[in-house]
């Protein structure tokens, strides 16, 4: 029997996150994207707008991501479309993303005081102005924190792809435990890459917190 | 191109489905009873509880805040045999769940209990009641209610990340759903009735954990 030592181990590992860390940025800047997108809906006068926007999120939140996974694997091949792992995952994950930072955003729009669009409004801004001037520099400050507190969800959403064959760290685990037979250490291990792709982001979310909020109070 | 859904197979497997349904929402009951108590005392010790025991109380919640919980399931079920301690999958799924649910309530409710006001405790104390008495009397409750709609969608938020203990072969609603596509080769139908199942299960226990709130907290003051 082949023998291997706690290095192969890691590095194994090691090259495997570089997948996690790809797929977590993807679906970071795709799901703020497409979050973006749905805030406006969201906040906007449209009523139907906001009801699609509501449902989306009652859907892609109430729901789990693994399921997700499973339809978008499954469900566009019915369409004929032979969809890899990747694409597969890249695409729940980028829907799922989109439908936790709506929510968060909306929050941090709708905590800018009441006064503030009155006050814009009393100028003679229009909802644009009011909103590119007044609302959003304020409400950006607010959602700092927990968006960089989010993408921590995201790194761990990432694990799940593992489960619809997407080799990133947690598929890598599994392949390195079957052949080494030692899941105690290398399952340890892979959980000690995660924390320290995670925790910095935890650790500067409250920072970011802590400084954003004291500059707020010295206004 | 136009797709049949085809469901001829509901009246076959609707038992394992229902089986699946019943373990997802054991593991949720259990789950959350004994989660919310770990988290209740992780709150206690890191902020009112005695200094030594804060340390690793913290390294317990930021470790599990900070990985995957299918990488704490595999650790538990796969890695913890090789130190003699074994367990049949459903234990393996509600222990996850447990120490999961532990880390997150424990930092929600330390919150709650944070934003206590000072004058609750020198009250307690003035009424001879000892530092233990003031949390479990005069704190906790009200520290509770503070922060119950946030511990509620954590709640939802464990029940629906639970679908993952169908990898260990914890025989829960994704199981079902697994062992149906594998028999009938229906994966879009099986996945999508079971997606439903879910969603219908989180706006049922958001309204379970309502309810729950409404008879621990009485007609209590906001504050």
């Amino acid at each position: 029997m082949m023998t291997f030592t706690l290095w192969d181990i890691l590095r194994n590992l090691l090259l495997a996150a570089r997948w996690t860390v790809v797929l977590s940025l993807v679906s970071f800047i795709g799901g703020g994207l497409l979050g973006m997108a749905l805030l406006y809906l969201r906040i906007g006068k449209a009523q139907a707008g906001r009801m699609f926007v509501q449902g989306y999120v009652e859907l892609f939140q109430g729901t789990p991501l693994l399921m997700q996974l499973f339809l978008a694997f499954f469900g566009l091949g019915l369409f004929g479309i032979d969809v890899p792992a990747w694409l597969a995952a890249g695409l729940a994950l980028i829907l799922w993303t989109a439908a936790f930072l709506v929510e968060i955003w909306r929050g941090c729009v709708e905590s800018v005081a009441r006064g503030q669009w009155e006050a814009s409004a009393s100028l003679g801004m229009g909802y644009v102005q009011q909103m590119r001037y007044v609302i959003l520099p304020q409400a950006v400050r607010v959602a700092v924190p927990p968006t960089v507190g989010f993408s921590v969800q995201v790194v761990k959403g990432t694990a799940l792809t593992s489960i619809i064959g997407f080799v990133e760290l947690s598929k890598a685990g599994t392949v390195v435990t079957n052949a080494t037979f030692e899941p105690f250490t290398v399952y340890g291990l892979v959980a000690l890459i995660y924390f320290a792709l995670c925790w910095p982001l935890s650790k500067s979310s409250q920072i970011l917190e802590r400084k954003l909020n004291v500059a707020h109070r010295n206004h | 191109m136009t797709y049949r859904f085809d469901y001829s197979w509901i009246a076959e497997y609707w038992p394992v489905i229902l089986k699946g349904l019943v373990t997802t929402v054991e593991l949720t009951l259990i789950g959350t009873l004994f989660g919310v108590a770990l988290g209740i005392a992780c709150a206690w010790t890191r902020s009112l509880g005695p200094r030594w025991l804060r340390p690793p109380v913290v390294a317990y919640i930021e470790l599990i805040r900070n990985t995957p919980f299918l990488i704490q399931l595999f650790f538990i079920f796969f890695g913890l045999p090789s130190l003699g301690v074994q367990m049949t999958e459903f234990q393996a799924a509600v222990l996850a769940m447990v120490i999961n649910l532990g880390a997150y309530s424990g930092e929600i409710i330390r919150a709650g209990i944070e934003a206590t006001p000072r004058g609750q405790f020198e009250a307690g104390a003035s009424l001879a009641m000892t530092r233990f008495e003031t949390f479990r009397h005069v704190v906790l409750i009200p520290a509770l209610q503070r922060i119950w709609p946030a511990l509620s969608s954590q709640i939802v938020i464990v029940m629906l990340g639970s679908a993952v203990v169908s990898q260990i072969a914890a025989e829960d609603i994704t199981f079902a759903a697994n062992f149906i596509q594998s028999r009938t080769f229906r994966a879009f139908e099986s996945y999508f009735l079971t997606t439903g199942l879910y969603l219908l299960l989180a706006l049922a226990l958001r309204q379970a954990l309502r309810g729950v709130g409404m008879l621990l907290f009485p007609r209590r003051a906001a504050r």
